[in-house]
């Protein structure tokens, strides 16, 4: 890569506290092909979790990730820019002054300003905190809401995390969740057991459901080499269609109802809700948490998760050193599919209690960028789904108070992970590649204000 | 730059991230000739009990001629059970000759597999029709219903050969499609002219494309992830202006007037080839001459020499002169532009107006053709052609009531897709590079 | 600035032998960061000369001639084409200026056919863009005609022998009308006869006008075929020497010091014989037989190594062993237990220490840190593991000890291991390898691509493993290094083995051996009067041959770029 530099900027070092471009590309691709697996290339789970990163190379490492944790929140802030870009576009006064806004570009402007912010506000209100409520507990709601929405994206986007970091792209975690919500459904509603027991099986149906549908895909790669990705995307069809067909048998048609709509489960078979029946965030989010903490340990502190993680990096190394590769593939999908699962558990037994062709949302794709934006990290992972949550909470609110389309929430949380993948992009939008510092910084700040202008 | 060859590039270090690298892997190593024959036979079985064995007693009556044919053939018809029995006989005797074959050490010709496909086909639409509660269906229709459902899956499917051929895994084949439905719409209805929304289609498809081969060959992100989240990006900002744009004035925005189907007289009056070849849209004309284009360039040309290597080599391309990256670039862009006349059929041809999510997850359908099709153009204009017949005859058997619920038909090509990456269809090698960013020393 | 290409049709022999051209590189600098590779060369390739360029592996050689190619561009310095400045901007340019080269690793397509790679890049074509690859054919064949090359143009490359490959990249050098052929390290894949033919193909080469550059670090090769000789060393000329010049002149230039590296390793003791193998077969997926029917024994304290032309079955053999390999047929027993059909993790456990051939793909994890590559087959034992939970202290702890222990060159074990340079990635894995009791020690190339100071050190731990009591296996393509350390040698070709000699063996006869003829027809073929005309052993004393071998194989195991402790 190196080699592409001009001569005279391969002599002249870049100031000491930046890291060089070849160092920060580099870490840039290691984060990108291991779908951000682990920043700091030693992974010894002691130095790389406790935050410290004491002095000699590390140093280096930290200079890493405290530039890939600035990218990730530039490349977030570009993306609401871009965002709020498109929602300016399609207003109807932005639509109105531009007719005049060589007379009046204030105007214009102003409404740009506002179409964007307008629309953020009711974002943030509807995801965070809303001063407007009429009590406390009414202005809190949101963010309730938001972890709702985020549970079963935090679980879920963990299984497509955990299978990144063991070299495997889960595409498949759409159909984990339906053959999840499947089995729990049909444990919740079919079955009737008392209390606590009831809702052990179901959640342990879904986990089942799970991992036996990642599982298999597991078996697939693992016994013929059928690349994951065709094989998680088509199964998670697959999976739709037999959820679709049972859902107009007899077996899980609710009875009398010619839609298909299974019947509610068991009172017995629901999460309860945490903090009572204002708010419909449920025990799926500690659960959420609790997984969040076992595949933290998993990954770092466990054979299982060592076999992994070198499975993952060097799939031949790990076999010449006794590693069972096979045996590791079908186990990381399974147990991605089982967190999955606890997806679709915390959808059929947490938030809808009944179970529809809708069970999965479109929770599973979203996951994956989930995890991409936690960087494989469980504990990215889990922020990342909290700020996703907090987008799809937030954007009903907006929908109805702005009328601005949920679907706003599609093209920002895409185009973050976008950017985040490629954070030479980020740095040159924000004129902070270092290689040709000024004459980007310029460039770019003026490209900018023109595009501001005419847009 | 040497310093790194030895030691593992970081970037590029990490093999099982990368599909094609892990496919490298040994797997469990058993050999894979065994596993055609195997299937073959099981298949034959299944088809002996179940279409034969377990078949209807009535007879099936296809209809082959339609009113507007030059000529009329009479309806075919079959009585299901001994059809089923005759057919699936014909199927374990390929069977056995493939596993005589083995024994022979010698691989299943791609011929047998054909034949065995087309036998298996139609004993499952007599025993699908024989079991009707009317068992008659319109032959024709069937198959030129199937040749218009398969025109999206090709021209995605197309897509997919020439960026995978050339290196460059395509995912968002889905938002190609989407992307060139969306602009087909807006722009044909701004325009009041079709043609100048199919270009606009071609437009967008080849944008979306750029934007996957701008990310994947400049950036080296990697392509399944610029794909999937492409993918997500297209469906948001085609919901998005959907939302707002179009339906706020309808008929301003989305009221494409659509292509005409164009018939080519006396030979359209052929029966049931009349319809598929003489009977089309001009999208649907399009998709003949894209795949023979596609086909001759990729392999008769110096053009296609060239992107072959590239898929297949690259450094060995780049030191023969040719420029790797623009190579990618282009082709992947070329690819995209394909997609999206395809998206183009869903506003312009199928429907009269923009929905959201219109290509319905078509996209990767394609993505399932291309594989099936094993990264050839004519290979994946026949998978896609068998896939749009199962997406034709979901829709009939659930007119003419079936014993098969309508959604093990839709399962039907993602189940045949896994079958074929499982390496159960006969072996499937994708080009080498294909997923690899190139980067130079 | 640069010629346009030059239709390969207008490629006639009276052409060829009217446009020899003159090349000279002048003051050619190249830097990858910091790294300086090459540093103010200066090279004259006159017309119609072979001209070698002798140095390690790391030296700079393979460098410059990527600049030359236009696959690099140099940070400073100019290249002259008949005292006329050019520039390459890619392999293109330097293509149509009549620079060829064939690269170490082949640049063939493998599902194409011979006449498909040739064309590649230097279409002829129809109308309309279509190939035409009858052109080619024809070319392929008047070529292939001329220099007695027997290919045939519609064979797909995956299929032919490595040989052939070779001959297939220099004719798409021809046909694209080089006057100047790179050759790089063109002999590291072949037999020694292979590469006498080869030679003869140089000479041909050059009596019919083209210039060639050749690339080496092997003496006797360069001696037979040079007319002049560059030596460079550390990305600089050291100096120019004459294929007159004695062998040890050679070497101690191509090395920097005077070589006198003979291992210091005492006689072998043998012990009981406790790992024995018994008509081992490997059966490949597309049933060819890798390893077929091979039988030998190893006793403690001693050292068997295994000698052959790359792919006649090494990699095969110690995959079995391992447990790699999926269809084996025979025997493995180690202290009397069957290890055919067991997992790799009961083969180590058993006691068999195994250092891969391939380092950075088999035997590390280039993005873990130094620290879990030092446990990378023992993380689920004590003291590292608890049931499935870990101890990071106690891996590191362990790191620590093993990294002073055998000098691995790093400020800390958390580094990852891929950071390292060759030597010391080779010491990590021999450093894990060697940490815990053994029964038996197999190491595929020990010391490719390890610098000079790394071997002695590798080989001196080899030898001592072995004065412990166990028994060792070596697996190595370079003879040099067989000779080195062998208490017995096991020659294998085609997967068969050819015989087991003693380690005096002569190189003639080893050479003979590793083509296939046995050790009895070789030995006979050796005495019967020499074999080669160009072997140098006749003109230097034995003693001076031995040191500049070893010289010579430890130049060659340095690895590309630098690699320096």
């Amino acid at each position: 890569m190196s080699e592409k530099h001009p001569p005279k900027h391969a002599d002249q070092h870049p100031k000491p506290h930046q890291p060089t471009p070849a160092a920060d590309e580099t870490a840039a691709g290691v984060a990108v092909d291991t779908a951000g697996g682990t920043i700091s290339p030693s992974a010894l789970p002691a130095s790389a979790q406790s935050g410290k990163l004491p002095g000699g190379p590390d140093t280096l490492l930290r200079k890493i990730f405290t530039g890939s944790g600035m990218v990730s929140v530039l490349a977030v802030l570009l993306a609401l820019v871009i965002g709020g870009l498109l929602i300016a576009a399609t207003d109807e006064r932005v639509g109105a002054t531009s007719s005049y806004i060589f007379a009046r570009p204030t105007d214009f402007l102003s409404a740009v300003w506002d179409a964007a912010t307008r629309s953020y506000v009711a974002l943030f209100q509807g995801s965070v905190f809303n001063p407007r409520g009429s009590s406390l507990a009414a202005r809190f709601a949101p963010m309730m809401e938001t972890l709702t929405i985020a549970t079963p994206l935090i679980t879920a986007g963990l299984g497509v995390a955990l299978a990144f970091r063991a070299g495997l792209f889960n595409i498949g975690a759409q159909g984990q969740i339906i053959m999840a919500g499947i089995l729990a459904a049909w444990v919740g509603f079919a079955l009737h057991l008392p209390l606590g027991l009831h809702l052990l099986l179901v959640l342990v149906a879904g986990i089942m459901g799970g991992a036996l549908w990642g599982g298999l895909v597991g078996l697939l790669k693992a016994r013929t080499g059928a690349h994951e990705v065709i094989v998680t995307i088509m199964f998670n069809y697959i999976a739709l269609y037999f959820l679709r067909y049972l859902l107009n048998t007899p077996a899980f048609q609710r009875p009398g109802e010619s839609n298909p709509i299974s019947p509610i489960l068991d009172p017995t078979a629901i999460y309860p809700q945490i903090f009572g029946s204002q708010y419909r965030l449920h025990l799926g989010f500690v659960l959420a948490i609790a997984a969040t903490v076992l595949v933290w340990w998993l990954l770092n502190r466990s054979t299982v998760g060592f076999e992994f993680r070198a499975v993952g990096a060097n799939p031949k190394a790990s076999l010449t050193a006794g590693i069972n590769v096979s045996r590791s593939t079908i186990l990381v999908m399974a147990i991605a599919g089982a967190l999955a699962g606890m997806s679709g558990v915390a959808q059929v037994a947490g938030t809808e209690k009944v179970l529809t062709d809708g069970v999965a949302a479109t929770y599973g794709f979203d996951a994956i960028t989930v995890a991409l934006l936690g960087r494989s990290t469980p504990w990215g992972t889990f922020a990342a789904g909290l700020l996703f949550g907090a987008f799809r909470a937030g954007a009903v609110q907006m929908q109805i108070q702005t009328g601005t389309p949920i679907d706003i929430v599609l093209v920002v949380q895409s185009l973050i992970v976008l950017f985040i993948a490629a954070p030479p992009l980020v740095r040159a939008v924000f004129g902070l590649n270092p290689r040709r510092k000024k004459p980007a910084k310029a460039g770019k700040s003026q490209q900018a204000a023109t595009t501001g202008g005419a847009a | 730059m040497s310093a790194t060859a030895t030691s593992p590039l970081p970037g590029r270090g990490t093999p099982g991230t990368s599909p094609q690298a892990d496919e490298a892997q040994p797997t469990s190593g058993k050999p894979g000739l065994w596993k055609t024959p195997v299937l073959l036979s099981a298949l034959g079985l299944v088809a002996f009990v179940f279409f034969g064995l377990m078949g209807s007693a009535q007879t099936a009556r296809f209809g082959i001629s339609t009113g507007g044919d030059f000529f009329q053939l009479p309806t075919l018809e079959v009585p299901a059970m001994p059809g089923g029995i005759v057919l699936s006989v014909l199927m374990l005797g390929l069977a056995a000759y493939a596993v005589y074959l083995k024994t022979k050490a010698r691989p299943t010709p791609a011929w047998l597999t054909v034949t065995f496909t087309v036998l298996f086909v139609a004993a499952f639409l007599i025993w699908v029709v024989g079991g009707a509660r009317t068992p008659s269906i319109s032959l024709a229709g069937l198959i030129a219903g199937s040749v218009t459902l398969a025109v999206p899956l090709v021209f995605g499917s197309l897509s997919g050969v020439l960026c995978e051929r050339v290196g460059v895994v395509n995912i968002a084949i889905e938002g190609q499609l989407l992307g060139g439905a969306f602009t087909a719409a807006i722009v044909a209805s701004i325009t009041q002219n079709p043609f100048v929304g199919l270009l606009a289609a071609a437009v967008a498809g080849a944008a979306v494309s750029m934007v996957l081969a701008v990310f994947s060959i400049k950036y080296l992100v990697n392509q399944i992830i610029v794909g999937v989240v492409l993918n997500v990006l297209i469906s948001g900002v085609t919901g998005f202006l959907f939302s707002t744009v179009m339906q706020a004035d309808k008929a301003k925005f989305n009221s494409p007037p659509g292509l005409d189907i164009v018939q080519i007289p006396i030979l359209s009056g052929i029966p049931i080839l009349g319809p598929i070849l003489f009977k089309q849209s001009l999208v649907g004309y399009l998709m003949y001459v894209a795949v023979i284009v596609v086909w001759v360039g990729l392999f008769k040309t110096k053009w296609g020499l060239r992107v072959r290597a590239v898929g297949e080599h690259p450094q060995a391309a780049d030191t023969m002169g040719i420029k790797v990256n623009a190579t990618r670039f282009w082709n992947v862009t070329l690819g995209g532009a394909i997609a999206g006349i395809g998206g183009s059929f869903f506003t312009l041809v199928a429907i009269d107006s923009f929905t959201k999510e219109i290509s319905g997850g078509r996209g990767f359908i394609a993505l399932a053709a291309l594989i099936f099709g094993r990264w050839n153009p004519i290979g994946a204009f026949f998978a896609a052609l068998l896939f749009g017949f199962a997406d034709n005859l979901q829709s009939i058997v659930t007119i003419i009531g079936t014993p098969v619920p309508s959604q093990f038909m839709a399962m039907l090509p993602y189940l045949v897709t896994v079958l074929a990456v499982a390496g159960l269809v006969g072996r499937s090698r994708p080009p080498a590079a294909s997923g690899i960013p190139y980067v130079k020393g | 600035m640069l010629q346009p290409p030059i239709p390969s049709g207008s490629c006639t022999d009276a052409s060829r032998l009217v446009r020899v051209l003159k090349l000279e590189l002048r003051g050619i600098t190249k830097r990858f960061g910091s790294l300086l590779a090459n540093d103010h060369i200066d090279v004259v390739v006159e017309p119609g000369q072979i001209h070698c360029l002798l140095g390690e592996n790391g030296a700079g050689k393979s460098t410059l001639m990527n600049v030359l190619y236009g696959l690099y561009e140099p940070s400073e310095g100019e290249i002259l084409i008949d005292d006329k400045p050019v520039s390459f901007r890619g392999p293109g340019d330097a293509m149509a200026a009549g620079i060829g080269m064939v690269h170490q690793h082949f640049m063939l397509v493998p599902v194409f056919t011979v006449a498909e790679n040739v064309a590649l890049g230097a279409e002829t074509t129809k109308a309309g863009g279509f190939l035409n690859l009858e052109d080619t054919r024809r070319k392929i064949k008047q070529i292939s005609d001329r220099y007695g090359f027997d290919v045939d143009p519609d064979a797909l490359v995956e299929d032919l022998p490595v040989g052939v490959q070779q001959r297939v990249e220099i004719i798409k050098a021809l046909v694209r009308d080089a006057r100047v052929l790179i050759l790089d390290e063109p002999t590291a894949v072949l037999t020694p006869q292979e590469t006498d033919e080869l030679l003869d193909i140089m000479r041909q080469l050059k009596s019919s006008g083209t210039s060639i550059v050749f690339i080496s670090h092997k003496l006797r090769e360069v001696k037979a075929v040079s007319d002049t000789i560059t030596v460079i060393r550390r990305g600089k000329v050291v100096g120019s020497a004459s294929p007159g010049d004695s062998t040890a002149e050679l070497a101690s230039m191509m090395v920097g010091r005077a070589v006198s590296l003979t291992l210091d390793k005492a006689p072998a003791s043998p012990k009981e014989k406790t790992f024995q193998v018994k008509d081992l077969t490997v059966i490949a997926p597309n049933g060819q037989h890798t390893v077929d029917g091979i039988s030998f024994d190893i006793a403690r304290g001693e050292i068997l190594a295994v000698a052959g032309v790359q792919g006649n079955g090494q990699t095969e053999l110690t995959e079995a062993i391992l447990g790699l390999q999926d269809r084996v047929q025979g025997s493995i027993l180690l202290d009397n237990v069957e290890l055919v059909g067991r997992s790799v993790k009961d083969v180590l456990n058993a006691g068999v220490g195994f250092v891969p051939e391939d380092r950075s793909v088999d035997g590390l994890i280039g993005t873990f840190s130094i620290a879990e590559n030092l446990i990378l087959d023992r993380y689920d034992q004590p003291p590292f593991a608890k049931g499935i939970s870990m101890s990071p202290a106690k891996v590191l702890e362990n790191a620590k000890s093993r990294i002073d222990e055998f000098d691995v060159r790093t400020p800390s074990g958390l580094l990852a291991a891929g950071t390292l340079s060759g030597g010391n990635q080779q010491k990590v894995v021999m450093a894990r390898e060697l940490s815990r009791p053994l029964r038996l020690f197999i190491a595929s190339q020990p010391t490719r691509g390890v610098d000079v100071g790394s071997i002695e050190f590798l080989h001196k731990r080899i030898v001592s493993e072995r004065d412990q009591g166990t028994p060792v296996m070596i697996i190595s393509t370079e003879l040099d290094e067989v000779m080195e350390l062998a208490d017995r040698i096991a020659v294998l070709y085609k997967g068969k083995l050819v015989g087991i000699v003693p380690a005096g063996t002569g190189r003639d006869v080893l050479g003979l051996m590793m083509a296939g003829i046995s050790a009895e027809d070789a030995a006979s073929a050796d005495h019967a009067g020499p074999v080669k005309a160009d072997t140098p052993a006749t003109e230097t004393p034995p003693a001076d041959t031995k040191d500049a071998a070893t010289a010579e194989r430890r130049a060659a195991s340095s690895p590309e770029g630098g690699d320096h402790v």
